[in-house]
């Protein structure tokens, strides 16, 4: 059977090599034609520890990870008795025959598996590590999944490593295989490849930011690392230099959006990419690009908080944090993807909007849609609609017959000023933190201050145009909305989904991926919504405020997470039972 | 041609009488128009504090930013558009205070651009508190007992750092200052001049008294060689009855930040169009996601 998803878990300890092995099958079964969502679960350490790579795999698309599991590959006993729960009945579990397994952890209605998985690797590869293929190859074996698909991958991933490399994993994968055939009758869950499967990519959303961030012209980027933001910093560094970008990992934060500031006031379109310990340094700089009129865009992946708090975890902690940082008001925006798709396209609209109003836009990602990879349609990717926008940027052409004395940060009704990079023998001007006349000129006196301030205050009008409006999905009339932000759709929009295979219209899902300015349709569209059910990664319910704060609409009920991992379904049905 | 005209604007600096700052402001536009640089081809990039007001006072590009880090906020800039000559110009407090670490990790960089620091050994916006280059046990409203702390020694810094241009000026010499700043916008890498400013309202105790009779230029040493490191290491910390500006240590720079960034080759960054990725590049970027 194969009409429905599977979830495989490959779990171990840091250094066993999990996620590139979690991640090739996820290419090797997507390339079969099936679609698959995977996640790392992992610590912040190199080495030890318990690590696992889950992974979802189906005939139709997938926007989460799921609880239950059906394929465990335990590479030690940590494994089994920390994921022994989550098995399904009829599940299957592969472990090294090495290890002796209590009573506890036996379970009746559960397939064991035991394999020389240590013993094999070293003796066919050399390598302990080797034992994920051996494993890989075991899970084949028992889905009925053709193990061509498996072999490219390898080829692919070893080739760099020689061809001993290659062909002792074949050998491991093909070994695998084999050691599975007495279990196969016991085991009944199949994913088998289609015939002539469909191209489609394999893409987390560190990924799908960075190619959007890039395609919208973004050319400097400067950042320090801090998991799970580095990805980003790392994808520029690596990828950028090949498509005209500057990338720099430099001494601090503080540093990395000042540079970037820097950069962008000479006219370079600037990304810096952080989490939320990193932006809480960049602070008092978003605050002189506020007044300074200086658009950036800062890509914060949360992560639980406070100060360290869980580095390689999840959370969407940092929502009003984003909206209120540093002194002073300013206009801004704040954005939250919640898909591949919103990722990428929310990366290129960011410089559009940021240019356009001439102020900081912030994309808020987290640990979860940062890192999970999903596969998709390459068209989920929509490059053909990316557009550059430059505002009110002057042109040479422009400048060259300027009849005035250029005014930097001129009064105007948009509060938008005609912007001058600097290098122009018509427009000398400084960028100022100061408070300043229009030309600019220090200026402490009253009127300035109330008309420069309510000019720069007038471009939230022009940011609420940009602002992406909040999005249904589901049945228009159902008995309730679960309502969310950011990455939580992929697990609201799977829980909606189950609702509403149990009784049609049950359940619809309102989610918002612009915060702030918050849009202006989001009063109408909440007031469509009859049960208001808050989901969000948060103690305190930060969008729940945000809409009591704009709108006066109380929700129902909240349903929040904390604990540092992501939203699932299952998750949410279980709370709903209890709401 | 550039003339003095071209950096002159009608706005008075809100400096004391005697500041240090008017000398540093002329001497900078001085060696702008003998190098023969506009004041559209350049950009002056300051902190906070008095004289980080500078480019307030003088017709140019500038950016007036946060306490201590205008050397990122110029790294940024440079990198942005390398056809430009970025200086640097700040307090002792912003660069050496808030700004110790930026400026460490700046001059190891090597970016092409030009640092004075308006060296006054006290925060005078704030009305007198000791600097982190004044000296041990400095009485001020926040040292009352005289500071605990070691003075920064900026020039010494910068040449551990690795910093191949490193040197010292003084308002009191003025065409000795401008024909300094006019070495250092030339140099093809990072320069320092660490400036002797006197503060006369806070710090009138390290004023044109106090230097005038001490200031010596190495220029004028014959047995001086601004090429020996570790001598220059020594005498970058040299002070007391004697007080020497100058360049203290020059050498061929190594190749500078912006030649590290193949961005860069085809020209500055911001002068490259801005266009949509192309189909070929499309398929390159998702070809290893398939």
């Amino acid at each position: 059977m194969n009409e429905h998803d599977l979830t495989l878990r490959i779990g171990g300890e840091a250094g066993m090599g999990l996620e590139s092995s979690g991640a090739g099958f996820a290419k090797a079964l997507m390339r079969g034609g099936l679609w698959v969502f995977g996640v790392p679960d992992f610590r912040s350490r190199i080495r030890g520890g318990h690590n696992f790579f889950t992974l979802r795999a189906g005939p139709t698309p997938l926007y989460s990870i799921a609880d239950p599991v059906h394929l465990l590959l335990a590479l030690d006993k940590e494994t089994i008795r920390r994921h022994l729960a989550d098995v399904v009945p009829g599940g299957a579990i592969v472990y090294d025959q090495q290890l002796e397994l209590e009573d506890e952890l036996q379970r009746e209605d559960v397939v064991y598996v035991p394999v020389p998985l240590t013993e094999m690797a070293r003796e066919i590869g050399g390598a302990e590590v080797m034992r994920n293929t051996l494993a890989l190859g075991v899970a084949s074996g028992l889905l009925d999944f053709d193990l061509q698909h498996v072999e490219t991958v390898i080829r692919e991933n070893f080739s760099r490593k020689g061809e001993e490399v290659v062909d002792a994993n074949l050998k491991l994968a093909q070994e695998g295989v084999r050691l599975s055939e007495p279990f196969k009758d016991d085991y009944s869950f199949r994913l088998r490849p289609a015939a002539e499967p469909p191209e489609r990519i394999l893409i987390n959303g560190t990924q799908a930011f960075a190619l959007g961030a890039l395609a919208g012209g973004g050319r400097f980027v400067s950042g320090y690392p801090m998991t799970p933001g580095s990805p980003v910093l790392i994808w520029f560094a690596q990828h950028g230099a090949d498509y005209g970008v500057v990338a720099k990992h430099v001494e601090d934060e503080i540093a990395a959006i000042n540079m970037a500031l820097g950069a962008a006031v000479m006219g370079a379109r600037s990304l810096v990419p952080t989490s939320g310990g990193g932006f809480a340094l960049m602070v008092e700089a978003t605050g002189f690009a506020g007044i300074g009129e200086i658009p950036v865009v800062i890509y914060n992946a949360q992560r639980p908080g406070p100060a360290t708090g869980l580095p390689t975890r999840t959370e969407q902690g940092d929502l009003l944090f984003m909206i209120h940082a540093a002194q002073g008001e300013f206009a801004r925006m704040v954005l939250a993807p919640g898909s591949i798709e919103e990722a990428f396209h929310l990366g290129w609209h960011a410089f559009n909007a940021a240019e356009r109003a001439q102020t900081p836009v912030m994309v808020l990602s987290d640990q979860f849609l940062a890192d999970a990879f999903r596969s998709v349609e390459p068209s989920a990717l929509n490059f053909d609609a990316v557009a550059l926008d430059r505002g009110k940027l002057l042109t040479e052409a422009e400048l060259d017959n300027l009849s005035e004395d250029y005014r930097r940060y001129k009064v105007t009704e948009s509060g938008v000023s005609p912007r001058a990079l600097p290098g122009h023998p018509n427009a000398v001007f400084v960028t100022e933190s100061n408070e300043h006349d229009e030309y600019p000129r220090i200026n402490e006196e009253m009127d300035n201050r109330v008309a420069q301030q309510s000019k720069r205050m007038r471009k939230v009008q022009t940011l609420r145009e940009d602002v992406p409006a909040p999005t249904w999905y589901g049945p228009e009339e159902s008995e309730l909305t679960l309502i969310c932000w950011g990455s939580t759709y992929g697990p609201a929009r799977e829980a909606v989904d189950r609702l509403n295979t149990e009784a049609a219209g049950r359940a619809n899902l309102l989610h918002f991926s612009g915060l702030e300015p918050f849009p202006p349709t989001a009063e109408a569209e909440l007031n469509r919504a009859q049960l208001k059910i808050v989901v969000e990664g948060n103690y305190t319910g930060q969008l729940e405020s945000l809409i009591r704060t704009h709108t006066g609409i109380e929700a129902d009920s909240a349903i929040r997470r904390f604990d540092g991992r992501p939203f699932r379904p299952e998750y949410i049905l279980a709370q709903l039972e209890e709401v | 041609m550039v003339t003095r005209a071209d950096y002159r604007i009608d706005e008075r600096p809100t400096w004391c009488r005697g500041c240090g700052d008017y000398g540093i402001l002329n001497a900078l536009s001085r060696a702008l128009v003998e190098q023969g640089i506009a004041p559209h081809e350049t950009i002056v990039v300051t902190g906070i504090g008095c004289g980080s007001k500078l480019p307030q006072y003088m017709r140019v590009n500038g950016m007036h930013t946060l306490h201590g880090r205008p050397m990122p906020i110029a790294q940024g800039a440079r990198l942005a558009n390398h056809d430009m000559h970025v200086i640097v110009v700040h307090g002792d407090g912003d660069g050496y205070g808030e700004g110790l670490g930026h400026f460490a990790h700046g001059v190891r960089r090597n970016p092409r651009l030009t640092e004075l620091v308006q060296n006054n050994k006290i925060y005078g916006l704030t009305k007198g508190q000791y600097s982190p280059t004044s000296a041990q046990g400095w009485r001020t409203s926040t040292s009352p007992r005289g500071s605990a702390e070691q003075k920064v020694e900026p020039l010494a810094l910068a040449i551990t750092q690795g910093a191949t241009f490193v040197a010292r000026g003084y308002p009191g010499k003025l065409d000795h200052l401008i024909w300094l700043i006019g070495e250092a916008l030339n140099y093809p890498g990072y320069a320092l001049i660490d400036i002797l400013q006197p503060c006369v309202t806070f710090n009138p105790k390290r004023s044109y008294d106090y230097y005038n009779p001490r200031v010596y230029a190495l220029e004028d040493e014959s047995d001086y060689d601004p090429t020996d490191r570790t001598a220059a290491w020594l005498q970058a910390q040299a002070w007391g009855e004697r007080i020497p500006i100058g360049i203290f240590y020059r050498v061929d720079p190594e190749p500078s930040l912006e030649t590290y960034e193949p961005a860069l080759e085809a020209g500055p960054l911001v002068k490259q169009p801005l266009k949509p990725l192309n189909t070929e590049q499309i398929t390159t970027l998702l070809e290893p996601l398939r």
